[in-house]
């Protein structure tokens, strides 16, 4: 099957415009780009389609051996791809979402420096991504994921003449090790108890282990990956890299931290879903850990000004759906969240992008308004991919949403419902921003525009997909690796929460197109505004005073200022600052004088050698 | 006489024409004499290209002093051999890095280069103790002028201290190797071996713990472990790129070395029951290495204190008493002299430009010199343990072994790959990313052919060694396999992983 031709190709194109880039044209810099992810779309449809899956084959693993990568003693470490029907959603959507973005960056890069270095990057980020995914051991996935990582950091950092930006490269490497010091444990661990990291071997010893036989290996080991994934899928504790990473540009934010990349957690874990099969604690974790985060890092969305800002924080919201999915054994309703995730989250990106391209650059959502009449095009995909975020019927964020809310419901009800919750969370920030941005007035002093088609064409497909996508039943496909829970799901968790993404929804347009004068600082002129116009409505003012401003200024001050940017942010670089200091301690005691070591040297020697000689003379 | 002869001996008559040559030419001779030590040297690996074999391959053993009877026993096997290119291949490139950042008695100092690399690779092929003794002498005067004479402001006082140190050392070693002889009446470590193997030769358990300590203090002192380590970033800050380079790549290796083939197979209860005090300190250092090295203000200061940390990689591998930790030792030993080589390398092109190892001196070299740059920041990959760049391979496999013997052990010891990451990207920020000042732009041409021409095989060899391991693998697996054997009567049985390979199983992968 030529699997390694899928990852090759973007390598390929990385090498030509890396070497070359410099002297090349634009056009080949971009015929060798976007061409390479193309193909490597094209050959994966055509290897998929040779695999039978879209006629309903691979039901076993397909795998393909082409080097012994290390060997030492029984260890032995290949360089092994592997094709499942897991691996081929994700190479579907990586490099299908990776093509459409490839060719949108072509129009939103036109007028920047560094042209060729953008799309080496952004092909050597294909490259990982692709090994990530059909790597056939640990520690493959492991190269793609760290070198994932690396392509991360040096986009994060494109504009390197910025302190902001490469320290959000910085923030963004160094929080992820974290997160891989974790997952190299976890290696190891595989590595002693299993004798091998080869996925195939370890599982299949796994499944035949009782389920009953959950021992403090598995717990641990799937605690320790649970830590890479929090690292690298944006989870509390280590989500704080990911708002700081949309300094890089917007085709990356959509393409790395948003679609690919970020999910890289959740697919890590479903991949190794039978060990986590084996402890339920860890699984109970991951739920706990998902749900947690969905919800604060909604919270969080509520009170940022900056577009791309809000929608960052819905992408670490929405990986906290997926591992909700996953931590209640939902594993295919996680992957078709993954999946519908990334139409619509990369569709906001590309969207916002176009908005900023409009403005020449504004990316703050107080100096924009009214744009539906300026750029009609990307007004329209941005409400697709709204919808499709929000919930709404039958558009493709319901059918994952919900298949992971049913499952909530069926691990614990609370679970359930903090979900709900978080779900007209998301519609309403989703929806504020757009809101905001295309309704009203226009409060800037650009030109708008409406972007090229080269990007506007992308984004009509990624709006197609992100109402359609919801119709590829991804869990009946992944039913092989992952079964479906017997009986369906009581009608009535369904109403309530496309009723929440719907509520969010019109509260939005309640807040941002009802009563405009609002945005300009929420916390104050709720009270004012509501006090002014609707005097009547106590009911409204107490909730503003019990619901929404503590939500909103607590989201600002505690979680955003205090909580993110101080706790987390604090520690993150107290550990910095401690480390410094440590060091600076350490350093202090050894640099002495030379006469010092000199006579402790001398008197060291003469007591060492006069021992071991009268030791060897008295035999 | 064999090819490992001639590949030690050439470095010496070039030393020696080198001091007939008029000095114009020293630097061009020089050079293509190194040149030609290492492709002769590439023939060394005819025997370990299509197998591995695991006993001694060019092995001369001839009378060199009739009483005490000292011969001139060399020989190459699995270890050596890939130690032994290491230096054939680096000495070229120190060669060509000096080009212009040399100026003064260019004479001598070439061929001080030249005796340096008859030294070091006399230690990895000597197979007699006494002649080991002399080859690790040998090459401490040359490294002792190339920092004394042409050095920084503080020469002598690195020189002097980088003396000190390593002769401490090695006196100890002298004394063992004497008590050696005393009980043994041979210098020849095959004989010994065989003795201590068979059982002829038998220590009560405290003086086998103090020759391995006489031998550990000598290889601990030259690695440097931890807290032995202080000499080393002075001797790095004022040394000239080349001598750092041939300092930090095939000079430290000499120590980890020597623990590998005298420390570990002379004296293996003494080494099963010190290796958790051992394996603390290289934990240690690790740590302690990356955190001193994050506050570094000097370019170089940082590198060398990365040293000790990747070092004690290295020597918590050995004494974890695994395949997998003997291999990754041995392979992060090559690994430390290619991507710490290229480090230095790329400091003394900074240096060359700028004048300065501040790294507050620099900011933006980015946009004036791309290209040296984006070396830089393999080089950084590579060090920081990139999967697909050399050091991943090497930390891998050191980790893995440590974590079936110690498991608590590889958690400290992968905090310190968090910690390199810090520091290792905190100076490319600082050195290369950011607005560049204006006098900097002026000061900071991009690389020249002759810069490409000293970097690229480093390059080259990080992804190579990163990506296809199996090139180097088996011909060191074999011979540590062969190692392990010699230590099993203490061999941790509790490690899951069987911890021997047999060469058929490695011959199979290939």
């Amino acid at each position: 099957m030529q699997l390694w031709f899928i990852p090759i190709l973007p390598l390929v194109g990385f090498l030509l415009n890396g070497i070359f880039g410099k002297r090349l044209s634009k056009p080949a810099i971009n015929a060798i780009a976007v061409g390479s992810v193309v193909l490597s779309f094209l050959w994966v449809v055509k290897t998929l389609n040779a695999l039978g899956v879209f006629s309903g084959g691979l039901e076993e693993s397909y795998k393909e051996h082409y080097y012994t990568w290390i060997q030492s003693g029984a260890l032995n470490i290949s360089v092994d791809f592997a094709i499942d029907r897991l691996t081929a959603v994700m190479l579907m959507v990586v490099t299908g979402v990776g093509a459409l973005i490839h060719i949108y960056a072509v129009g939103y890069m036109a007028h920047e420096g560094g042209y060729y270095r953008f799309f080496a990057y952004l092909n050597l980020f294909m490259f990982f991504m692709l090994i990530l995914v059909l790597g056939a051991n640990f520690l493959l996935l492991f190269v793609g994921w760290e070198g994932v990582g690396l392509c991360s950091y040096l986009l994060i950092g494109f504009y390197f003449l910025e302190k902001f930006a490469t320290d959000a490269g910085n923030k963004a490497f160094i929080v992820n090790r974290i997160g891989d010091f974790g997952f190299a444990l976890a290696i190891f661990l595989v590595g002693i108890h299993f004798g091998t990291l080869d996925f195939g071997t370890v599982f299949a010893q796994v499944r035949n282990m009782p389920v009953e036989a959950t021992s403090g290996i598995f717990t641990a080991i799937s605690l320790l990956l649970l830590v890479g994934a929090t690292g690298k899928s944006a989870q509390i504790p280590l989500y704080v890299w990911l708002p700081d990473a949309m300094a890089g540009p917007t085709p990356v934010s959509a393409l790395i931290h948003a679609a690919t990349m970020v999910t890289a957690g959740v697919y890590m874990i479903a991949r190794t879903s039978q060990i986590y099969l084996h402890s339920t604690w860890a699984l109970d974790i991951v739920a706990i850990v998902g749900l947690l985060t969905a919800f604060v890092a909604a919270t969080i969305g509520l009170a940022q000004n900056d577009i791309k800002k809000v929608f960052a924080y819905s992408t670490v919201s929405q990986l906290g759906y997926m591992f909700v999915g996953l931590g209640t054994g939902a594993f295919s309703a996680g992957i078709f969240h993954l999946m519908t995730h990334a139409f619509f989250k990369a569709l906001l990106f590309l969207g916002a992008g176009s908005v900023i391209h409009a403005l020449s650059g504004e990316q703050d959502l107080r100096h924009m308004g009214g744009l539906r009449k300026h750029i009609p095009i990307t007004f329209a995909t941005l409400m697709c991919a709204g919808v499709a975020i929000a919930g709404v019927p039958p558009f493709s964020g319901y059918h994952s949403k919900d298949m992971i809310l049913e499952a909530a419901y069926q691990h614990a009800p609370w679970m359930y419902w903090v979900g709900v919750f978080t779900a007209g969370m998301t519609a309403f920030y989703v929806f504020r921003a757009l809101f905001l941005c295309f309704f009203g007035e226009y409060r800037g002093h650009h030109h708008p525009h409406e972007s090229p088609a080269v990007m506007w064409m992308p984004l009509a497909v990624l709006a197609a997909l992100s109402l359609g996508g919801g119709y590829i039943n991804v869990p009946k496909f992944l039913e092989p690796l992952f079964p479906l829970a017997e009986g369906g799901a009581e009608p009535w968790l369904t109403y309530v929460s496309v009723a929440a993404g719907l509520g969010g929804i019109a509260l939005a347009y309640l807040f941002y197109v009802v009563s405009p004068g609002l945005p300009e600082s929420l916390a104050n002129s709720f009270k004012g505004l509501h006090t002014l116009l609707y005097n009547k409505y106590f009911v409204d003012e107490f909730y503003d005073a019990t619901v929404v401003e503590p939500v909103v200024d607590g989201s600002r001050q505690l979680l955003w200022r205090v909580g993110d940017a101080r706790l987390i942010d604090g520690i993150a670089n107290g550990i910095g600052t401690t480390a410094r200091g440590i060091g600076g301690i350490l350093r202090r005691g050894q640099s002495g004088y030379i006469r010092n070591y000199a006579a402790w040297v001398l008197a060291g020697t003469i007591l060492a050698i006069a021992y071991i000689g009268f030791m060897g003379a008295s035999r | 006489m064999t090819l490992l002869d001639i590949v030690l001996f050439l470095p010496l008559a070039g030393f020696l024409l080198l001091l007939i040559l008029p000095k114009e030419s020293s630097r061009m001779a020089a050079l293509v004499i190194s040149l030609a030590v290492f492709v002769v040297s590439l023939g060394l690996l005819m025997p370990y290209w299509f197998q591995y074999p695991s006993g001694h391959t060019f092995s001369s053993d001839i009378q060199w002093i009739s009483y005490p009877p000292i011969r001139y026993h060399v020989a190459l096997d699995g270890l050596s051999l890939w130690l032994v290119l290491l230096s054939t291949l680096l000495t070229p490139i120190a060669a060509l890095v000096s080009w212009n950042y040399i100026d003064k008695r260019v004479k001598e100092y070439y061929a001080f280069l030249l005796l340096l690399e008859f030294g070091v690779i006399g230690v990895f092929v000597a197979m007699d103790l006494f002649l080991f003794y002399v080859f690790w002498e040998v090459s401490l005067v040359p490294m002792y002028f190339l920092i004394g004479i042409w050095g920084h402001e503080r020469r002598i006082y690195a020189a002097v201290k980088f003396f000190l140190f390593t002769m401490a050392g090695s006196v100890l070693m002298l004394g063992a190797i004497i008590f050696l002889y005393n009980r043994t009446g041979t210098f020849d470590y095959g004989v010994i071996q065989g003795m201590i193997q068979t059982g002829s030769l038998v220590f009560d358990t405290r003086t086998e713990m103090l020759l391995f300590l006489a031998f550990f203090g000598a290889f601990a002192i030259k690695v440097p472990l931890f807290p032995l380590h202080t000499w080393l970033p002075d001797a790095h800050v004022e040394a000239p790129t080349a001598g750092s380079l041939m300092l930090a790549s095939v000079m430290l290796k000499m120590g980890t070395y020597g623990l590998l083939r005298f420390c570990v197979p002379l004296f293996p209860e003494a080494a099963h029951r010190s290796a958790p005090w051992i394996a603390a300190l290289a934990i240690i250092g690790i740590i302690y290495g990356a955190l001193v090295a994050l506050v570094q203000p000097n370019m170089k200061k940082l590198v060398a204190y990365s040293s000790v940390s990747h070092l004690g990689f290295v020597v918590l591998g050995i004494f974890t008493f695994t395949q997998q930790g003997l291999d990754g030792a041995v392979y992060q030993m090559l690994n430390h002299g290619i991507s710490t080589g290229a480090l230095f390398i790329l400091v003394g092109y900074l240096y060359e430009r700028r004048h300065s190892l501040e790294i507050s001196a620099y900011g933006g070299v980015a946009t004036p010199a791309p290209n040296l740059s984006i070396i830089f920041l393999i080089t950084t990959l590579a060090s920081i343990g990139l999967p697909t760049l050399n050091n991943f391979v090497g930390e891998y496999l050191v980790l893995q072994g440590t974590a079936s013997a110690n498991f608590g052990w590889a958690v400290f010891a992968a905090l310190g790959v968090i910690f390199s990451a810090c520091y290792m990207l905190w100076l490319y920020q600082r050195t290369f990313f950011g607005k560049a000042s204006e006098s900097l732009s002026h000061h900071m041409p991009d690389l020249t052919t002759r810069e490409w021409a000293a970097i690229v095989p480093l390059v080259v060899l990080m992804v190579w060694m990163g990506s296809f391991a199996q090139t180097f693998l088996p011909s060191i697996s074999v011979q540590n396999a062969a190692i392990l054997d010699q230590t099993k009567k203490l061999r941790v049985e509790r490690v899951a992983i069987p911890a021997r390979q047999t060469a058929e199983v490695s011959r199979a992968n290939r």
